[in-house]
């Protein structure tokens, strides 16, 4: 097993470097001067040229790149060519919004994805079994942005239920603010007894939330049922009817127990997954979270915080990969022989 | 009596290919997605006759009928400088099935190739070319497609390609299990006696037989790309205005959606219908061809 877990993490640091090879020479295929980005349209000729000298810029590629590698080692991300903070703090900033968002929306996702799941396996081939899986297909082609704009409409515009974006009312944050402990401002109200900004704040979470997990929801479902449907069709769940055992309690004790194992894998994809969807989300929600920072950063090409953000969510999705694999591979042994 | 049933259904290979169509089509939500699938591909061929107003739906503006609200004259409204939305989306899905049948040629055309290449000769080659192909797909797909469209530049060429890089490597997994099975087959090695080149070999012999599962799995990826391209396009890094596309005609009624809800809204309905059909007959068609499910059904 340390083996299995040693050659994971040393695919993982293949995958990091090639990550770095691209992102790097992407970054330097890009149109314009990032010296002119860095000082604006009316910079000097001769401060243009002391930036280049600053950023490196004057040396040859693959020195740059070495330099690039080492300061990245040293926890360097470089710095934003607009706003010159450094990107790792500016990632630092935005994360917690980026992952509270998250989880909300994983626990969403799960709740309803596995009872469905669940129903749609025990009525196969009925009526209520296409339903969900029209359902569940339907989740999986919403496109995020979408659907963002259609709850807003529906649930802000027209019936007035819920905030049309942000993280928090600007009145309650003026007058409940909220102590920064790790930045989850549900966590932190919370630990703090603010009740009102955890209202507030929850309040907020609700439609981005419920958006992001739509996909999940769909991708979980499918997959509790294709399990569930399997599980089903075993010997021992026969053996169990046989003996007189509930049928609630074979679905969701012995059925469901088994079925875990792919749904929790699928639900910890989605997980790695969900950074990238909080792109449009965040956009769309006013969210303060990396999607937008990134699609800021984009819009201005300010390369250095699209390299960093970049590294940082391929990092995050490839060391959640390997979290699920040694997951799989401690509970199923024919995984490591493989 | 076999042969009297045997002179009237068709056998073998053929017999199993009408076996998953009616089993394609026994499914009611398949063929709901099939008939979507149908009256798209309609809107695609015939746009200039579909559309009510074909000038409008290749960007002409009509700034007299701006933001106008669904009405008889235009069934889906216009758009903030007049255009007809119904005639937009027709012309729009012009530009997503293009976009999406030219994103399925660039990832075959590196795919295959590469998969070919694999499977066929097998050791350093194989370990070279699959070790690329998973370091590429360990990333995100979205985001090393926005990363590389933000980087080159907004436009749908790069869009299209930024979404074929991070895209061949499953074509690849794909041909190269195929090839690994075919190449080990008595035709083969046939083929490798009477002194058939090893070109002759790869690309008359063993690619035939990997095209139905490159053709279906290409089937199931439209959606997705169709999807992506219209995310793309909503960020401003895909086509460009003002060229009818579902994504862009997405994000230029945010200005207006809390009001003018009709521009956003009919856009991104059409978004969602497509890859939902694409998705449904995807589904479909995989649950036809598994083995596991054919069981079940075949139980029944």
């Amino acid at each position: 097993m340390a083996l299995f877990i040693i050659k994971r993490i040393g695919w993982l640091a293949f995958v990091l470097l090639g990550l770095c090879v691209i992102t790097f020479t992407l970054s330097r295929v890009v149109p314009g001067d990032p010296a002119a980005v860095y000082l604006g349209s009316r910079a000097k000729p001769e401060q243009l040229e002391a930036v280049r000298l600053k950023l490196g810029l004057d040396k040859p590629v693959p020195l740059q790149f070495a330099f690039y590698l080492r300061d990245l080692l040293h926890g360097d991300l470089g710095s934003s060519l607009r706003t010159h903070r450094p990107v790792l703090k500016g990632i630092r900033d935005h994360l917690p919004a980026s992952l509270e968002l998250m989880f909300v929306a994983i626990t969403i996702a799960v709740l309803i994805g596995v009872p469905l799941g669940v129903i749609a396996a025990k009525r196969e081939n009925t009526v209520s079994d296409h339903l969900s899986r029209l359902f569940a297909v339907a989740c999986t082609s919403l496109p995020s942005f979408w659907l963002a704009m259609l709850f807003q409409i529906v649930f802000f515009r027209w019936l007035g239920l819920f905030p049309i974006g942000g993280r928090l009312d600007t009145v309650v944050g003026l007058t409940n603010p909220i102590e920064h402990l790790t930045g989850f401002y549900l966590f932190d109200s919370l630990a703090t007894g603010n009740w009102t900004a955890l209202r507030d704040s929850a309040w907020h979470l609700c439609l981005p939330a419920v958006t992001l997990a739509s996909y999940s929801t769909g991708l979980i479902a499918r997959m509790t049922r294709s399990t569930m449907i399997e599980v089903l069709r075993e010997d021992y769940i026969t053996t169990a009817r046989a003996v007189g055992v509930s049928e609630k309690e074979i679905l969701f004790l012995q059925g469901l127990r088994n079925a875990l194992g792919p749904t929790m894998t699928t639900a910890g994809l989605c997980f790695a997954f969900m950074l990238t969807g909080t792109f449009f989300i965040e956009l769309i929600f006013f969210w303060p979270g990396l999607g937008t920072y990134i699609t800021n950063a984009i819009l201005l090409n300010d390369y250095p915080v699209i390299m960093g953000v970049t590294l940082l969510m391929a990092l995050f999705y490839v060391s959640v990969n390997l979290v699920v694999d040694i997951l799989i591979a401690l509970v199923d042994p024919r995984v490591r022989l493989k | 009596m076999p042969s009297a049933i045997g002179h009237n259904k068709p056998q073998g290979r053929y017999r199993d290919f009408w076996q998953a169509i009616r089993r394609l089509l026994h499914n009611p939500i398949t063929c709901l997605g099939l008939a979507i699938v149908a009256l798209l591909l309609v809107a695609v061929i015939f746009a200039p006759w579909v559309a009510p107003y074909p000038e409008q739906g290749l960007g002409k503006s009509n700034l007299k009928e701006r933001l106008a609200p669904p009405s008889s004259r235009h069934i889906l409204g216009t758009d903030n400088l007049g255009r007809d939305i119904f005639s937009r989306i027709i012309y729009g899905s012009r530009i997503s099935f293009q976009a999406a049948v030219m994103v399925v040629t660039i990832v075959v055309a590196i795919g295959v190739p590469l998969g070919l290449l694999a499977g066929y000769f097998g050791g350093w080659i194989d370990d070279l070319i699959m070790r690329f192909a998973d370091m590429i797909l360990a990333f995100p797909s979205l985001l090393l497609a926005i990363a590389i469209v933000a980087f080159l530049g907004p436009n749908l060429i790069n869009a299209l390609i930024a979404i074929s890089l991070p895209w061949w490597p499953w074509y690849t997994r794909l041909v190269r299990s195929q090839v690994m099975s075919v190449k080990e087959m008595q035709f083969i090695e046939s083929a490798r006696a009477i002194g058939a080149s090893q070109k002759r070999i790869m690309f008359r012999h063993i690619l035939p037989n990997c095209v139905a599962p490159i053709i279906v799995q290409a089937t199931l990826d439209m959606g997705y790309i169709i999807l992506a391209i219209a995310s793309l396009g909503f960020l401003g890094l895909g086509t460009q205005p003002p060229t009818a596309d579902w994504g862009v005609m997405v994000s230029e009624g945010r200005e207006y959606f809390l009001k003018q809800w009709w521009i956003s809204t009919f856009s991104g309905a059409a978004i969602f219908l497509t890859v939902l059909s694409f998705n449904l007959v995807g589904d479909g068609v995989r649950e036809a061809l598994d083995p596991k499910i054919r069981w079940r059904f075949q139980k029944k």
